[in-house]
């Protein structure tokens, strides 16, 4: 369909005339792709330090290439599998727990029948994603505190749990949920605003309970959005929030607290291996690119055998 | 069926039973989410030993406004107020119109090329070169430093492009373009003065999701600036973070150095609710165009 359209367009007009009619256009775009290719291809292109002995002095292509080196030196370094095992666990548990929230989340504000309420609630949900990852890790911090910290005052404990490498994930989890399960609601939200009220009233009047509706009618139309949520942030697997595990990291939790990302920034910025750090990232970008062709083929695969 | 619709209890609970049920669940979920803000609210407001002697639950204890005074007479804190302030005005108008200058044109359906643009910009969000490659170049074109690097390199936010883009091609009558181009208005008249008017719940989204980026942003500014020039969460760190307190804080206590920890404690929960306040106060009003701009941008990825 739309390829017919557009040939319409193309046999209408010649290509010489379309170029001349939207010059202002390409005129719009200049600055956006002079910058996109100068910020983010021009990164692209010095990746290529992962397989050289980069020396500033001597530029990228001057450099001496040694190759696989980096990588190797990082997979015989003492932490590399601490490393990628707490980077994939913190990931995966996160993405376990905070995966159905929204979705039970946007479920029930979306049965709520006193709009006042559900209005509030949302605005009250919608909060904390606008607040700063540093505010949230203070606030973290304050509540963990383990002398008068709200946690350990309501347990009557002075625990001193950032200090505790088995809560770390928990903790990292449970303050995630807490920021973005209610903005992570709002995709699902309006995926559910689209469903036809008209199956909505042939179900009630067909004695449906707003719990046999929601089974029925709202969880199917949510399934393909879920799922494609789903693929998007698998496909993220290695991406761990960078922020949050480094300003939540003590010299105690370390254990489980560390992550590719936090060494990656280690590495590069506060020790200058640029290539070294540039080699690491390398290989979190390439797993990561992995799951996605991985993610995306066992979603299509089932939602073909699902939906079709 | 008649029957059961008089009872209203086939293989479920009735409306009203539900509605309890559904009620209740979401002032929980309220509490859960608006108590931890509500406590350091009081907090900011209470003696800190109160607070950690465990008084102010949910009212203040010693009711004072120190923690604030403090606040604003950190130097600082204040120039990390200001530059916060001139990072997120700047960054948000450059990212706003940037957001513009690449979806007009990507929602024009005959622009030569325009499949190929698409991909050109889609790329750079599932492929990037990284921290140091990405940190190479900012030094290489002298931004280190400047007020350029915090908003230059990373200001192109392309799922926002996105969502604007396809507000422009679904949401914009495709006739009131053509009428305007019959009367001889060239794209850029189009650009202002009809995709732009007709394009301000979208831009009021773009807006308020720029600032609160900016504002929030430190890792930029923790890689790319000097110490003079940190926004105010990386000024908040040493407080938040790393507990201590800043040198105009030290001079300003005679009291040794219990008062001087007190000092400390109260300045982080009164910096905490002075840094968040200003994004919690703007976001409530483009609420409502929230669902509309991720259902636009849901439309076609």
């Amino acid at each position: 369909m739309k390829n017919n359209a557009a040939v319409k367009v193309r046999s209408g007009r010649s290509l010489e005339r379309r170029l001349k009619d939207n010059w202002q256009l390409y005129l719009l775009l200049l600055v956006p792709v002079v910058i996109t290719i100068i910020y983010k291809y021009g990164p692209m292109y010095g990746i290529q330090i992962a397989f050289r002995d980069f020396k500033p002095s001597r530029g990228i292509v001057g450099s001496k290439w040694v190759g696989l080196d980096w990588f190797v030196r990082f997979f015989s370094s003492p932490n590399c599998g601490r490393m990628i095992k707490n980077t994939v666990l913190l990931s995966f548990y996160s993405l376990l727990w905070s995966f159905p929230v929204p979705i039970i989340l946007a479920l029930a504000l979306n049965q709520l029948r006193f709009k006042g309420l559900k209005r509030t609630v949302q605005t009250v949900l919608y909060a904390p994603h606008f607040i700063s990852t540093m505010i949230i890790c203070g606030m973290i911090r304050i509540f963990l505190s383990p002398s008068g910290g709200l946690i350990n005052l309501l347990l009557g404990t002075s625990i001193d749990f950032l200090s505790e490498s088995g809560m770390f994930r928990t903790i990292y989890i449970a303050s995630g949920i807490w920021q973005e399960a209610g903005w992570g609601a709002i995709i699902y939200m309006a995926t559910l605003s689209t469903v036809d009220t008209s199956l909505y009233e042939a179900a009630k009047v067909d004695g449906a309970s707003v719990f046999q509706r929601i089974l029925h009618i709202d969880i199917p139309e949510l399934l393909p959005m879920a799922i494609l949520q789903l693929i998007l942030s698998a496909s993220n697997l290695m991406n761990v929030g960078f922020e949050k595990v480094y300003l939540l990291q003590t010299d105690l939790n370390k254990a489980t607290s560390d992550i590719i990302a936090v060494y990656v920034y280690e590495q590069g910025i506060l020790n200058a291996k640029y290539s070294y750090s540039t080699a690491i990232g390398l290989f979190n970008t390439l797993v990561n690119i992995a799951l996605l062709f991985i993610v995306t083929r066992i979603a299509r695969k089932v939602a073909d055998y699902r939906f079709i | 069926m008649i029957a059961s619709r008089k009872s209203g209890k086939l293989g479920g609970l009735s409306d009203k039973a539900s509605d309890v049920v559904l009620v209740t669940l979401c002032v929980i979920m309220l509490l859960i989410v608006a108590y931890p803000l509500y406590y350091i609210l009081v907090a900011s407001f209470s003696n800190p030993y109160d607070v950690y002697a465990g008084k102010t639950f949910l009212t203040p204890s010693g009711f004072t406004f120190d923690g604030y005074k403090a606040v604003f007479a950190d130097a600082n804190i204040l120039s990390g107020y200001a530059n916060s302030i001139i990072y997120t005005v700047l960054g948000t108008i450059y990212s706003v119109a940037l957001i513009y200058m690449v979806a007009y044109p990507l929602s024009v359906a005959e622009l030569p090329g325009r499949k190929a643009l698409s991909i050109f910009f889609l790329i750079t969000m599932y492929f990037g070169g990284g921290l140091i490659p990405t940190y190479l170049i900012v030094k290489d074109t002298g931004l280190m430093g400047t007020i350029w690097a915090m908003f230059v390199p990373g200001g192109l936010a392309v799922s926002h492009m996105i969502i604007a883009r396809n507000f422009f091609e679904n949401s914009i009558p495709g006739s009131l373009k053509e009428a305007a181009e019959i009367d001889g208005a060239s794209k850029m008249t189009i650009f202002f003065r009809i995709i732009i008017p007709l394009s301000r719940p979208i831009m009021a989204v773009m807006v308020v999701f720029s600032m609160v980026a900016y504002w929030n942003d430190w890792f930029t500014a923790l890689i790319y600036m000097k110490g003079s020039q940190a926004p105010l969460p990386l000024v908040l760190r040493n407080i938040l973070i790393k507990s201590s307190a800043s040198a105009t804080q030290a001079s300003m206590i005679s009291g040794g150095y219990a008062e001087l920890n007190k000092m400390t404690e109260m300045i982080k929960f009164a910096s905490i609710i002075a840094a968040a306040a200003p994004m919690l106060v703007i976001y409530p009003f483009v609420q409502k165009y929230f669902e509309q701009g991720f259902m636009a941008g849901a439309v076609k990825g």
